[in-house]
């Protein structure tokens, strides 16, 4: 029982998570979220098979998102107009199956090299499809794209898909499928011989094998799981369009995964789920939601380049030594200068798209509750100030992080102190 | 004599207009451990790439086992069984020690491009990486990243990544190289193990180890081999005195 709890236990959890959810967020929006949540996380996992399993850096993994999609799109019609009896709660298959065949052909062209040449083939690539999907309408459907009706008669479960929270249970469904068989793929020859392409290609044709085929292979395989985000997609949405193909949907994946942690295998999962979630909640706070975006992304590169998985993970020998009580108070130290900065910046970037966006820059602008002109040399000066000071403190409150973290890592190598 | 395992002839190879192979021929047989040696420069790791597939030959022709090998890529070579170490190290550094045995062992296995057999559960395969394991001294650090070992344990690892495929002929490239007396010691006892009943060819600068394992030696100079014979004959060898141990010697 403990061992099958050791085993199983975090997906029977996911499972449990994925039921109750909508029953504690009941609000609309919220379901919504999930829904979002779901197909992203199922992209940005299939978008780690290449990134931190393969070691390739792909510019265009939109293109079997977006492939997979309009497939799917195509085949909802064609079920809705009775020409097809496949059950709806099939059709992320046929998007997978879609993104998988796309996957075979552009990952051989692709894959003869990784590194730089990979990256660039792979941006080609996307343009080439985000180009032909205004040039071939009776596919893409052109500028307006191709809409569906989910709400056929050829179901397996009771569900006529007419609620959301019926969408919800489907895309959870093939979340959690999808995420069991990509973890699955990682345990296999396949899944391990793609680390030693991606750690040293040279040598892994030593051993006996055709890096281009384990490439195309590993890259296959994520096409077909990004397929299948794509046919949840259609589904969820009921309406794709070309921009699915583009380079900001292969962009937006990079960013989830990268910020999660290319790592270990859960972080596209807390990349796609926060992500999203800002995508969402951000967006209705503030016109420059993607300015803040940017600035995580441009944080973690510069200062977690492990992600959000990398930096829990680090904390797990020290949890386990009982020592995280040494780091929380340079942990607190330096949660306040980092926010006294941010809410500095804040102020500035909210002040300056105020200045240039706003329809009428002279009326005031508010901010925690205080309105103010965004003229005033005094909003200025504070945000500036705040900026300032918060910078000098977090420099110093970093080096007491590193300084607990030295103490606790040689605590730990130490034994005892 | 039966077919020699490995059999150069007239290899030549050249990068633009500078020759590095001279026309070698050289024949290994079955079970022999052929020792090639000669100054810096002498084009020794060229002919283990070309042997290898890692560079292709401008002239001439190499037979693993009566098969022709030149012009094949790397894999393929290896598949046909040989396989190589490297000079410098050249291993997973990500992954733990344990993986990188293990990937070494899955192609001659059977396993290939499987992604429908878990690894774990593939109870040949575990049993044959401990096995290796514990052959080149690494069982207790098998959860560690190889990146993490120290330089030593490294060359173990890549002589164990070098010798998992099970393959007829083992090339290794100056395995001992930056090692101390005492680990230089141990590396030949290894050697010596991992290839019993193997064709071993190998490049190397440390004449005790040369004379200690080497059932035969070939001398390159500037690209040509100018003598092949047993050690105690290369030892009083005049040429191969004054071409390279004459210098070591004196």
């Amino acid at each position: 029982m403990l061992l099958f709890m050791r085993r199983y236990g975090i997906w029977l959890a996911a499972v449990i998570v994925c039921v109750v959810l909508p029953y504690i967020f009941t609000s609309r929006l919220s379901l919504t979220l999930f829904c979002q949540m779901g197909i992203a996380l199922i992209f940005a996992l299939s978008y780690n098979m290449l990134l931190g399993q393969g070691g390739m850096l792909s510019f265009g993994h939109a293109v079997f998102y977006g492939i997979g999609g309009f497939l799917a799109m195509h085949a909802l019609n064609k079920i809705s107009g009775g020409t097809l009896p496949l059950p709806i709660e099939l059709l992320p298959l046929v998007g997978g199956l879609g993104g998988l065949a796309a996957g075979i052909v552009f990952g051989w062209l692709s894959t003869e090299r990784s590194g730089t040449t990979f990256a660039l083939i792979s941006l080609g690539i996307g343009e080439l499809i985000a180009a032909s999907a205004l040039m071939l309408p009776s596919f893409f459907g052109g500028e307006e794209g191709i809409s569906a009706n989910r709400m056929v008669q050829t179901t397996l479960t009771g569900f006529r898909f007419g609620k959301q929270i019926e969408v919800y249970f489907l895309i959870a469904f093939w979340a959690i499928v999808s995420a069991a068989l990509m973890y699955l793929h990682t345990k296999t020859p396949l899944g391990r011989v793609a680390n030693a392409v991606r750690d040293n290609p040279e040598r892994a044709a030593f051993i006996g094998y055709n890096t281009r085929a384990v490439r195309t292979l590993q890259f296959s395989l994520s096409a077909f799981f990004a397929g299948i985000a794509g046919g949840l997609f259609a589904i969820n949405y009921e309406i794709i369009t070309a921009e699915t193909v583009g380079a900001l949907a292969s962009g937006s994946v990079l960013m989830m995964t990268y910020v999660g942690g290319v790592g270990h295998f859960f972080g596209p999962i807390l990349g796609a789920i926060l992500v999203t979630f800002m995508q969402v909640s951000l967006a209705g706070i503030t016109h420059a939601w993607l300015l803040y975006f940017g600035l995580l992304f441009v944080g973690m590169v510069l200062w977690a380049p492990t992600g959000m998985a990398g930096i829990i993970m680090m904390h797990e020998p020290v949890w386990k030594a009982g020592l995280m009580k040494r780091l929380l108070p340079s942990y607190l130290l330096i949660a306040l200068p980092s926010l006294v900065m941010f809410v500095g910046v804040m102020i500035l970037v909210e002040i300056n798209y105020h200045l240039s966006l706003s329809i009428n820059p002279e009326a005031a602008l508010q901010l925690f509750g205080i309105r103010f002109k965004a003229q005033s040399p005094v909003a200025w000066s504070t945000a500036i100030l705040l900026a300032a000071i918060g910078f000098v403190f977090f420099r110093a409150a970093k080096r007491k992080v590193s300084r607990s973290w030295d103490e606790v890592t040689q605590t730990m190598k130490g034994g005892a102190v | 004599m039966s077919t020699p395992a490995l059999k150069l002839a007239g290899v030549r190879k050249n990068f633009g207009s500078s020759q590095i192979i001279n026309g070698v021929d050289l024949e290994v047989s079955r079970a022999e451990r052929h020792a090639i040696i000669g100054p810096n420069g002498a084009g020794k790791s060229t002919l283990f790439n070309l042997i290898s597939g890692f560079y292709q030959v401008s002239a001439g022709y190499i037979e693993l086992g009566g098969h022709i090998i030149s012009g094949l890529p790397p894999h393929r070579i290896n598949r046909l069984g040989l396989s190589r170490s490297f000079q410098v190290t050249n291993i997973f550094p990500k992954m733990s020690v344990f993986e990188n045995i293990r990937c070494a062992l899955l192609w001659s296995m059977g396993y290939r491009y499987s992604f429908w057999h878990f690894c774990d559960r593939l109870k040949r395969v575990n049993e044959k990486t401990e096995q290796i394991l514990e052959m080149i001294h690494l069982a207790d650090r098998r959860h560690i990243p190889a990146a993490m070992l120290a330089y030593a344990e490294q060359r173990a690892l890549e002589i164990g990544i070098t010798i998992a495929g099970d393959t007829n002929v083992i090339l290794l490239d100056e395995p001992t190289a930056g090692m101390s007396l005492s680990e230089t010691e141990r590396a030949v006892e290894l050697i010596h193990k991992v290839t019993q009943d193997k064709t071993l060819v190998i490049v190397e600068h440390d004449m005790s180890v040369v004379f200690n394992l080497a059932d035969r030696i070939s001398v390159l100079v500037y690209g040509e081999i100018v003598a092949t014979d047993t050690p105690d004959n290369i030892r009083q060898n005049q040429e191969v005195q004054e071409a390279y141990l004459g210098k070591e010697i004196a």
